[in-house]
Formats: C-alpha cells, structure tokens, sequence
C-alpha cells in the first residue's frame, strides 16, 4: 500500500488503483471553483466554440473579488458571469453578497474529504482543511474543465509536518504558518503536497485548519491536508446534502514523506511578515513599534467568524490610535451575521473600525488602497509590493490578534500583553 | 513552435511573484496588448518600456510565485517576449504559460551564466541552451504537456480536439 492522501485521491480520479510521484495523470475534479474571473472563462469557451458541460453540478461560481462591482467593467463583466450561470443552470452560483468564494464553498458543503478540487485561486489548498485537494489553475484551463471535465495532474511528493506543543496565549495558527513560510521559503513546499500531523492537532479548531492550509500556499505547496477528525465530521456533517458522502482519506502508515519536519507549538512567538515578500517573517520583538497607518482584517485567511472574535476581544471597551483606519471585512455573509449577532461587530465599529461588506475587499485590491509611503498592517496571505496600492506602500502580514493589538498602539505591537 | 529561440536576456532574481508582473487592478484585461503596457509597472519607473528591447527572460528560482493569475503570463507574451529560462517556475504560472503558449524552461545553470544583455540560444530538438560557447540542458516538458504548448496553447490545443471529436461523431 504505502500511498499518501494526495496519492490516493489522484488515484481515485484518474481511475487507477496507484499513482506514484512524478507520474501524470488525467484527473476528474469533483469540483470546478471559479469566482470573479469566471468571465474570461466563459470568454475561452466562446473562443473554441465550445457550447456544452461536462457536468453543470461541478461547476461552483462565487463572485468574490471587487463585490460589488466598482466600475461598469466590473459590472459588466459579472454580468456576463451571471448570465452564464443561468443559462447553464449552475446549482452553485453565488453572487456578491455571499463572500470569499473558499469560505462559502466550505460553509455550504460544497468540500468534503477525498475531493478534488480545482479553481481560479492559488489559494484553494484551504480545502484541504477539510481533507480535500485543492489546487489554483488559470482560467483558460478552468474552462477546460468545464468541457472535458478533466485536467493532467503530476503526482507530487509530500512533506510531514508534525505539530506537537500548545500555542501559548496570543499566539495562533497564522503565527506558526509565518513562522513555517519564512524557514521553509516561499518555494520551500513547491509542487510538493504537505499532511499534517501531530497531538496539538486534534485541539485546533477548524478555521485555524483553514488558516493553515490556506497559508501553506505562500510556501509553494500544490496541496495540503489535514486529515480528517472528530473536528471535521462534527464541522461538515450538517452542512453536507448527503451525510453519507462523507468519507475520509487517510495516508497509510507506511505511506513515503520526501522530508519530516516537526514543530513545537510552545516554542513559537507572533510572528511578523515585512515586506515585501511573505517568506520575509520575522519574531514580532524585531518589528515593535513600527508605525501603521491602516489596518486590514479580513481575507480567506483570517477573514473568519474566529479571527473577528479573537480581534474583538483585544478591542472591547478601547479605541484604536486615532492615526489608524481599521478596516474589517468578514469573509462571508454567514460569517458576518454571526458576528453581528453575537455583538463582535458591535465590539469593532465601537472601538473605530469600519466594517465593510464580505468578500476579499482591500486583500484584493477592493477599497482600502494606500498612498505613497503609506503601511498596512493586514491579516491576509500576502504583502507583496504594490498589492494594496501604491508601489510606495508596505504591507506587513500577522495574526488578528497582532493586528488587533496593533491598532490600539497605532504601530506593530505585542497581542501577548492583552492576554 | 519554432525549434530554435534566439534573443537578448533580460534578468530577473528570486520570488519574482504574479502582483509584480501585472497588478490585480489590471485583471479586467485579458488582452495581451493591453495587459503587456502594464506589465512589471510595480518595479518603477522605464518598466515595462525597457523590457520591450530583450526577447528572453531569465529569472532565479520561484518565477511567477504567488497568484494563479494566467494574465501574468499573457502580460509576458504581450512585451514580446519570446520564452523565460528560471532556476525554478511556480506551478501555477508553470500551466499558466504552457496553456498560454508561452515557452517555458527550467536551468538554473543558465540563470547562474548569464548577464543582462547576453545572447542566448534555446534549441528545443536538442534540450540544450547555449550562452557563451557553453551549453546547459534543461529537462524536457512531458510529451503529453507539450503537445498543449505546440499548438499554442491550450485554447487552441482544445479547439483542436474539439474538432476531432465533433468529426468522430459526425
């Protein structure tokens, strides 16, 4: 036997008993992401003269990025999206008001373990926090999938990386992922799949998963598994149409790992990404005091209900330095109704912040642009020059607890003290 | 696809990611033209402008790390650029230029050889790059996958196939 999770399911949708690394195979995706660049797919098909789908049901439509529409390109061009949708009686269509396309499709069921499931977004490895395989493609080859319904895959290697330890307080999954980026390089993991283990596992909860895999992009990996759990059955069971669908893959004990990397999770510190590149992390004592003059929440990798919970309760009862826009953008739709009801909202626009509406807001570019010399400090996945405004600009990526702490001090501070 | 690629080099270091190639506010694009006048403009002032003198690009290792953005490689065919040598490409921009047509090779020998400005020759028959009397092979794309890329891409490439099966069935 001896197969990795990426191994077994490549087997399974290629229809082979066995893959090994470095094979290729043609791969069946049980499902086909596309968010707002569905468009220029739908411009691909016309292009070929392709009229029909492999299987409308695989298809998943999230517009997500500039939602809503800020010019009448954009309008137009998600007009065409929705059209598309309609005319081919796309089941999973959601629109601008449902969020960041990863964290509706999970929150909806559309993600189980053992799928394959490939998108117009590298960070579809976050699916692999609920045992799936997630991996970003372009849109041309998008549309591909659409007609075929299949794609050639290269079986990758796959690294262990085992978590022993707890994060002590103020510290969290976006830390260690910093912290894992800037060891590894940001090709530390390239075209290798990564499987996590280790006893601090069962203890995380499903949106530090989602961090984490969704992270784990920045240092190159194809995919990325959390191997399915009590957690997850518990998580997925009710949002799943068929209950019965649910069924784990797990890697073999004998299964072949190109390198074992183990990390104690006591050990690590908040840690700090500067620009501008997100391999670039280093322990926040380096960083203290770096004055910020924006600060951005949000994003599939901590745009979750959690991470404005963890941010809220560092802010309740205080004001942010008056020098700092904090804007707060949930992930999704069912993600800000929570923390509406539970008062989180209440909590962040109390202490200054400006909720905006859900989707990838200012991570992509959608508001929340800085001026030359101007810093963010932001939750997401990436400070790459230019990616919020000017090319004069920084961005510094941390834990929403970092950034919540650091929007009280108006510069890069320690969350540790607010615990 | 022409056997032999033949131009000036124009070099790249690391990490060289898919925002700085063409920036997200760009994506309403999908024209290589149109993408290619913003091309790099993150890297300041005389880019793109610059590039548009040099036929291949050489970068180190990562090439095109970060978004799945196929623009990224769209942009690069747009300034004219005839193929890119890197010490190492991300997987997505890897499918990204193949499906685009762009000619993609990995050599980190070559990334170690060359400087701005030198000529550089990549025999595609032969698997070989020769800079400077020297020559550095570089590992063959899959025969599968390069079919993709002969055709020009995987438009093109699936237009192609289209074709056959509506043939078969007719």
């Amino acid at each position: 036997m001896s197969q990795t999770i990426a191994e077994k399911i490549l087997a399974a949708k290629a229809g082979v008993d066995r893959v090994a690394p470095g094979q290729i195979v043609d791969a069946y995706p049980d499902l086909v992401m596309s968010h707002t660049a569905t468009w220029r797919s739908v411009s691909v098909m016309k292009k070929i003269g392709a009229k029909r789908l492999y299987d409308p049901d695989r298809l998943a439509i999230v517009l997500d990025h500039i939602s809503p529409a800020k010019s009448e390109k954009y309008a137009a061009d998600q007009q065409t999206s929705r059209n598309f949708a309609r005319e081919y009686g796309i089941k999973k269509f959601y629109d601008v008001d449902a969020g960041i396309a990863h964290l509706v499709l999970m929150e909806h069921g559309h993600v189980k373990p053992g799928d394959l499931i490939v998108g117009t977004d590298s960070h579809c490895t976050i699916y692999g926090a609920l045992g799936a395989l997630g991996s970003g493609i372009g849109y041309t080859e998008v549309a591909s999938v659409w007609v075929t319904g299949k794609l050639w895959l290269k079986v990758p290697t796959t690294i262990k990386i085992t978590l022993n330890g707890r994060f002590a307080a103020g510290v969290s999954a976006k830390d260690l992922m910093l912290h894992l980026i800037g060891t590894l390089g940001a090709d530390g993991c390239g075209y290798k799949s990564v499987e996590f283990y280790g006893s601090a596992l069962p203890e995380m909860s499903i949106s530090e998963r989602m961090t984490m895999a969704n992270l784990a992009m920045e240092m190159g990996s194809k995919c990325v598994f959390i191997p399915s759990d009590e957690k997850t059955k518990e998580w997925l069971l009710p949002r799943l149409e068929d209950p019965a669908s649910y069924r784990p893959v797990f890697a073999d004990e004998d299964a072949s790992y190109e390198q074992s990397i183990e990390v104690d999770l006591s050990k690590l510190t908040p840690m700090i990404a500067c620009p501008h590149q997100v391999e670039n992390t280093k322990p926040i004592d380096e960083v203290i005091g770096t004055r910020i003059d924006q600060a951005f929440l949000g994003s599939c990798a901590n745009g979750k209900y959690e991470d404005l919970a963890v941010a809220a309760r560092i802010l309740e009862g205080r004001k942010i330095d008056p020098r700092v826009r904090l804007i707060v953008t949930p992930g999704s739709k069912q993600i800000m109704l929570e923390a509406m009801r539970s008062g989180v909202l209440a909590t962040l626009i109390e202490s200054g912040a400006l909720v905006t509406n859900p989707g990838c807001g200012a991570c992509a570019g959608d508001g929340g642009m800085m001026a030359d010399g101007e810093v963010s400090l932001s939750t997401a996945n990436r400070n790459f020059v230019g990616r919020m405004g000017s090319n004069k600009s920084s961005i510094y990526l941390s834990s929403p607890a970092t950034l919540a702490a650091s929007a009280l001090k108006g510069a890069i501070a320690d969350p540790r003290e607010f615990y | 696809m022409q056997d032999k690629i033949t131009g000036r080099v124009y070099k790249f270091g690391d990490n060289v990611n898919s925002d700085i190639i063409i920036a997200g506010r760009y994506l309403i694009y999908i024209d290589p033209v149109k993408l290619a006048e913003h091309a790099f403009e993150m890297l300041g002032e005389g880019f793109p402008e610059k590039l548009r003198s040099f036929d291949i690009l050489v970068a180190g290792r990562n090439f095109g790390c970060g978004s799945a953005r196929e623009q990224a490689s769209t942009a690069i065919k747009g300034l004219g650029i005839k193929a890119v040598v890197a010490a190492s490409f991300a997987r997505t921009f890897y499918r990204n230029a193949i499906n685009d047509g762009l000619p993609i090779f990995e050599c980190p020998a070559v990334y170690d050889a060359v400087a701005e400005g030198d000529e550089i020759s990549i025999d595609l028959k032969k698997g070989v790059i020769s800079h400077a009397g020297g020559e550095h092979e570089f590992p063959r794309i899959p025969e599968s996958v390069a079919k993709i890329l002969e055709l020009g891409g995987l438009a093109s490439y699936l237009k192609s196939t289209l074709e056959l099966d509506r043939e078969a069935t007719a």
